[in-house]
């Protein structure tokens, strides 16, 4: 572990945790909501699923501003491509958009993607796309600094056809377990959930998500404690 | 793996002792490190918080370690920095309180002089190239006179009513600077300590949320039970941030 000066030759570190997970009959995104500039923390509240269609959003991670460009570049040609087609773009067509700009710009791009949505040809689907611009459909993908803590717990706990509330409190547990750990993450969990009947936005803030290992339930003040009454004696 | 110790040989030079490295180690980055310390003086004496983070670099490993340990009947020390670093001046300092007590002539080291003291082990040790790797915090009252003092890892020290380490500067002191007055209660003092705290956790991403607020008076030192701060996330701009904006953050 050498911080410091190794820091300039690593691969610049995502702040962020990301996922997204099918179930059946649609799909569920998340992420945290920390956005930092070294050690600062520019924006405690930060969206990082943006939308790219009605029927397809993405999760965005690494650098901001290559994420939020890329993101309006797919969206800009995506709303042309629908036009063109007369009916809403499929997944896929989006993912292969976005890994079409990843991958011919790898050398200056960098960030990791987690594009999910539902279309009536496949239903729910979620692609990964990693910095260089690989492309990989899969059940469930886990990105950003935070995905680190989570690979051995989606190991245990991913299933295969769960429910929608299912795979909504998955993803929260998920991305909580991950700021509990991850310094570059952080804030509030958002989930975007897409299926056949539309897209649903869902907030979960810090005091609503459960307690981990050495975490303690959250106080008003210290005077609160101080001046609440002392046990009462035991009685055998 | 550790290639910082390996001999560094110069071309057209014969090896001695000290190219080959056989001097002694020296720290050049910190592992497990705490981040910052809030203090400052009130009616009764001083109040100080930290809290109980050890990050690893950017994971938050360790998430009950105490920063902030009494040193003697009169002062307070809290750290931020490298935690094995701490804990050996706490050793230092343990043997610097003994020997004071083996003299049992009735006087008893006080805040200053144990501020001094930390003062020329930090200097000397940036002066060998090896420093501690720690900004320190020193409170205390002695015979009625509240002393709060702060020295750096290169050993740069100064005393004043309020003071904070590493994020602390940028974003607790201006509220202390505004908000601390001389005579602040117990409970005026632990809800400003609180406020400072409280931001240090939504804007330092190495903050946990686990703080230990301690105090010194005349009477002795005190390590209140370690304890969580509600947060808040209310805002409608939160809930909704690109309303209007699709796609920015």
């Amino acid at each position: 572990m050498e911080p410091g000066l190794n820091d300039l030759n690593e691969p610049h570190s995502m702040g962020t945790t990301i996922i997204g997970v099918t179930y059946n009959g649609g799909v569920v995104l998340g992420a945290d909501s920390r956005t930092s500039t070294g050690m600062y923390v520019a924006n405690r509240a930060s969206d990082k699923i943006s939308q790219l269609t009605d029927n397809v959003y993405v999760c965005r991670s690494g650098s901001a501003a290559d994420s939020q460009v890329l993101s309006d570049y797919v969206r800009y040609f995506l709303h042309q491509h629908t036009i063109q087609l007369g009916q809403p773009a499929t997944v896929k067509v989006a993912a292969n958009l976005v890994r079409l700009i990843s991958y011919n710009n790898k050398n200056m791009l960098q960030t990791g993607l987690i594009v999910g949505g539902w279309d009536k040809y496949e239903g729910g689907k979620i692609y990964g796309i990693p910095l260089g611009g690989t492309i990989v459909e899969q059940p469930f993908a886990i990105g950003g600094s935070g995905s680190s803590y989570l690979y051995g717990f989606f190991d245990q706990a991913w299933k295969e056809g769960m429910t929608k509330e299912e795979a909504e409190q998955l993803v929260v547990k998920a991305v909580s377990l991950a700021i509990a750990r991850d310094g570059a993450s952080g804030g509030v969990v958002r989930t975007v959930t897409i299926n056949s009947e539309g897209v649903t936005r869902n907030f979960y803030p810090g005091d609503t998500l459960p307690l981990w290992h050495e975490e303690l339930p959250a106080q008003n003040s210290l005077l609160d404690i101080l001046s609440a009454p002392s046990p009462e004696p035991m009685s055998t | 793996m550790s290639f910082s110790k390996m001999p560094l040989v110069e071309a057209n030079q014969t090896p001695d002792a000290s190219s080959l490295s056989l001097d002694s180690e020296r720290t050049l980055y910190p592992y497990v490190t705490g981040t910052s310390v809030v203090a400052f003086k009130y009616r009764d004496g001083i109040l100080m918080a930290a809290d109980m983070g050890g990050s690893y670099g950017s994971t938050l490993r360790y998430k009950t370690v105490e920063r902030i340990k009494p040193i003697g009947k009169h002062s307070l020390l809290g750290a931020s920095g490298e935690i094995s670093d701490f804990q050996e001046i706490l050793r230092y300092l343990d043997e610097l309180i003994l020997y004071d007590n083996m003299w049992d002539d009735g006087n008893s080291l006080g805040p200053k002089e144990v501020h001094n003291y930390l003062t020329r082990v930090m200097y000397n040790r940036r002066n060998k190239f090896n420093p501690l790797w720690n900004s320190l915090v020193l409170g205390g009252v002695k015979n009625g006179q509240k002393y709060l003092g702060m020295v750096s890892m290169i050993g740069v020290n100064f005393e004043d009513n309020h003071v904070a380490t590493g994020f602390g500067n940028h974003l607790a002191r201006p509220i202390l600077r505004d908000e601390w007055n001389e005579d602040l209660s117990f409970e005026d003092g632990v809800k400003l300590l609180e406020k400072c705290m409280r931001v240090l956790l939504y804007r330092d991403r190495s903050a946990v949320n686990k703080l230990q607020i301690a105090k010194i008076t005349e009477e002795g030192a005190t390590l209140f039970p370690p304890y969580s701060l509600k947060t808040f996330w209310g805002f409608e701009a939160y809930k909704n941030p690109t309303v209007g904006a699709e796609g920015s953050w």
